[in-house]
């Protein structure tokens, strides 16, 4: 597709432009000593991989692979008995998601570093990751979504988690001819409360606006505060061959909500409470166990009961990203079918909307006119503009997919002050806390669509790639290229100082309230009931307790509840059976996990271990003896007895 | 000897640091230990320096079979060391007391000390004892019997004072906050000593 298009501007950045002279200092730049520790978290989402990557800053090392909605054999999520509650669903067990926009708690606009949320596309859900143990601890499916992609921004104070539909649908959902959409279907926005202590998801109300498909959001901050942008696309709502008959409009909309007035008006007993099926699944840190609780409700709001809390600011043209600069001043629409930025003005808004400057109304929503909401247009900027952020210094800095670059441009006066290529094709580019009032502006992080040549290949596939800018001076400087994992859409990027001081290092045993946890030795034991045989198991360098189990039938189901006794930072214990049909669990210091597996044939059956632990960790093993279903061999158990 | 006197006293009283803070400190150190494991040897008992370090030093001390950290129950001294600290400081002060008074000499000071030395050397010979036993009492059967290159077992009697590299750790052995209140006591009452006899010759004259 660029091919059609002439190259603006990046003819003067030769593909080895990058290299060369400034490669010493770049690799001074980018050098993090061994031992030593990375500046900033960023944590990256995994895209279709359903889970979110953890990388530091500007090292581009990966740190972690949090799963988040994709069962992860290396972790047991999803697997064992403690974490297949959290991906359940109203459709049932679902193992894989795509997961796109991550975004960090924020407290008085600034990063507070407490949880990251993370929203899957495909079967709408937003995640809540906690990032004292950079677990996953909680998933809210989103009902009346489809494709929940304006999603999961957080508002100044974390008062709500923002989920937007991107394709609209039957409200409720219905048998109905499909080209029966444009006026029937609704597109919902999803407040979901964040409850301040623990985090908690609730959801507060939908929105249930017109059919068009919502692409991306983002909060005011500041004076914009208690406003929330979305933009959207297929404002034509078509129903088939969209790449065609939704780009026809000139302009689509921004939708600005005034989500306080709807709070106030919900808070007065205003809405409708619906019938609905969502999950809602906890997991529990004392327990370390996921429940999840079917919801059958849901309060909708119907934008033309409350006057004033939503209009529409014409942007054209098929806007992607929506982003609000560091004062709340300033709303950038990103028309991904044109060369020109869109800035909007909040204040001019606020203007018009008092002033009753009206363009008309799409379904009863009044329509602001283009030229009374525009601060300016940043001009021929490249092609393809998708998404921005800021520095914190005044600039604003966009990807450009069709271009392929990243541009640096003045938000105050829309001027373009530099230019870089991305390798190739970036989607969304990240500044640590640059969608927050407080940016930290060193460095940007371009998230590439597209690898080809980038690294050493591997066949068809290839890795995806992300780029870091160093934008500490006027010019930006190319520092380094890193590999992701899956698409990566979206990240969020804070100071390591901020998160570093509040990582766990173990679970407390003490604390363990597992129901079938095994606190002491002493308790270890195999109980019967029926075909069902649950073993209570524990393990410590560098032995099981008990290791010789007999007494096990064909035919039996097995439970495995094993807990960690250490207490040592960095000391999990894994173990897997032969020939149980799930993943192996890899317990953590001080927690208890459970697997099943049911034995199929008389035999004496190893398991053992599976995380390096000690120098014995090849010590680490045990038998577990299987006759066959009308034996008579009593349940015994033991640990170093002949 | 007023003077002498209430640094005698203040010296004595320095001793129920001891009753707060630990008399001497072992840490071990490794290179996948970069937060040193540590034990605070305290006159009541041994207490890990963070939470978890006593079950995890008798976790790694299993391999090479050392035995468990005592518990305060298992040894008399973390009995009998608070009661004798807790006389000394009464003595001391008595002492102190009847030297502002004037109903005993300067020389009371220094016996003082003196009993408080041999107490302490006796009590560093039974604290060393101690550690010679639980680095050389090996259990038979212990996972990973270590020898020197002449053949002989390897034991592991941490450092009384001062530094030793052991297998792979580092173990620094010092005095801590207690002990240093400790010498910081016992000096003064020397330094009460010293001001004593001047104030008794003083008097005299």
């Amino acid at each position: 597709m660029s091919a059609t298009f002439i190259s603006c501007n990046n003819s003067e950045n030769s593909k080895n432009g990058d290299r060369g002279a400034l490669a010493s200092s770049a690799a001074e730049k980018t050098y993090v000593a061994p031992g030593e520790h990375d500046e900033f978290y960023a944590f990256i989402s995994g895209g279709f991989s359903g889970q979110l990557s953890v990388y530091g800053l500007p090292s581009g090392r990966l740190l972690k692979v949090i799963p988040v909605f994709s069962q992860d054999a290396e972790k047991a999520w999803g697997y064992n008995e403690e974490t297949k509650p959290m991906l359940n669903t109203s459709h049932g067990f679902i193992p894989w998601d795509d997961a796109h926009h991550p975004d960090i708690s924020q407290t008085a606009g600034k990063l507070d570093g407490r949880w990251v949320f993370i929203n899957g596309n495909n079967t709408p859900r937003i995640a809540k990751i906690d990032l004292t143990t950079f677990e996953t601890t909680e998933i809210i499916e989103v009902p009346n979504s489809a494709g929940n992609h304006s999603s999961s921004f957080v508002t100044e104070n974390t008062e709500y988690v923002v989920a937007g539909t991107r394709f609209s649908v039957p409200v409720p959902q219905r048998d109905m001819p499909i080209n029966e959409y444009k006026g029937n279907f609704k597109g919902a926005l999803t407040f979901i409360s964040v409850e301040p202590e623990e985090g908690h998801m609730d959801i507060k109300f939908q929105l249930m606006m017109p059919g068009f498909d919502y692409d991306l959001a983002h909060p005011g901050r500041g004076k914009s505060h208690g406003w929330f942008f979305f933009s959207t696309y297929n404002t034509e709502e078509a129903n088939t061959l969209m790449e065609v008959n939704s780009s026809q409009n000139d302009k689509d909309f921004i939708a600005a909500v005034n989500w306080k007035k709807i709070e106030e008006y919900v808070n007065n007993g205003g809405g409708k409470k619906v019938p609905a099926n969502y999950a809602h699944n906890i997991y529990d840190e004392e327990t370390h166990t996921a429940t999840s609780t079917m919801k059958k409700e849901v309060l909708t709001v119907d934008p033309l009961e409350v006057p004033g809390a939503v209009f529409l600011l014409p942007t054209p043209k098929s806007p992607h990203g929506c982003d609000v600069d560091p004062t709340g001043e300033y709303i950038i629409g990103n028309g991904k079918l044109s060369a020109d930025l869109t800035v909007h003005s909040y204040s001019k808004m606020i203007d018009a909307i008092e002033n009753e400057k009206f363009d008309g109304d799409a379904y009863g929503i009044p329509i602001l006119k283009f030229e009374d909401v525009l601060a300016g247009t940043v001009k021929q900027a490249g092609l393809g503009p998708l998404h921005t952020e800021f520095d914190g210094k005044g600039n604003g800095y966009t990807s450009f997919f069709i271009s392929s670059e990243v541009v640096k441009w003045n938000v105050e006066t829309q001027e373009v002050i530099d230019r870089k290529p991305s390798y190739y094709s970036v989607g969304h580019v990240m500044i640590p806390g640059g969608n927050s009032a407080e940016p930290f502006g060193k460095y940007v992080v371009s998230m590439n669509k597209i690898t080809k040549d980038r690294y050493l290949p591997t066949g068809p596939e290839v890795t995806h790639s992300a780029q870091l800018y160093d934008i500490s001076g006027e010019k930006m400087e190319l520092l380094l290229d890193f590999p992701t994992i899956g698409e990566p859409h979206y990240a969020a990027g804070i100071p390591a100082d901020i998160i570093k001081p509040n990582s766990k290092k173990i679970y407390k045993l003490d604390e363990n309230k597992h129901e079938h946890a095994t606190l002491s030795n002493g308790d270890a034991r195999v109980e019967r009931d029926g075909n069902e045989v649950h073993v209570y198991m524990t393990m410590i360098r560098s032995h099981f307790t008990p290791d010789n189990i007999e007494g096990i039938k064909v035919g039996d189901k097995v439970y495995f509840h094993v807990t960690n006794h250490e207490q040592d930072y960095d000391v999990p214990h894994g173990i897997s059976m032969i020939g149980a049909n799930t993943s192996e669990l890899l317990i953590m210091p001080g927690q208890t996990e459970t697997f099943v597996w049911e034995p199929k044939q008389p035999g004496v059956w190893p398991f053992y271990c599976t995380d390096f632990c000690s120098a014995l960790h090849q010590e680490m093993q045990g038998y577990v003896r299987v006759s066959p279903a009308d034996s008579n061999i009593e349940l015994s158990w033991s640990l170093g007895e002949d | 000897m007023k003077k002498a006197g209430i640094i005698m006293i203040i010296g004595s009283l320095l001793l129920l640091g001891l009753f707060k803070f630990p008399l001497w400190n072992i840490m071990l150190g490794a290179p996948q230990y970069p937060d040193p494991l540590g034990m605070n040897i305290h006159i009541t008992g041994i207490k890990g320096v963070h939470e978890f370090d006593i079950q995890n030093i008798d976790g790694l001390n299993h391999y090479i079979g050392m035995k468990k950290i005592p518990k305060p129950e298992e040894m008399w001294e973390f009995d009998v060391f608070p009661k004798v600290i807790l006389g000394m400081v009464t003595l001391g002060v008595v002492i102190g007391l009847l030297g502002i008074f004037k109903k005993l000499s300067f020389r009371w000071f220094l016996g003082w000390l003196i009993l408080m030395s041999i107490l302490g050397v006796l009590g560093m010979y039974d604290f060393n004892l101690w550690l010679t036993e639980y680095g050389t009492d090996l259990d038979p059967n212990a996972i990973m019997k270590m020898t020197h290159p002449d053949g002989s077992p390897m034991t592991y009697k941490p450092p009384l004072f001062g530094h030793q590299k052991m297998l792979n750790f580092d173990v620094d052995s010092y005095p801590h906050t207690g002990g240093y209140m400790l010498f910081a006591g016992m000096l003064l009452t020397l330094i009460a000593f010293f001001v004593g006899k001047r104030e008794w010759k003083t008097q005299k004259i």
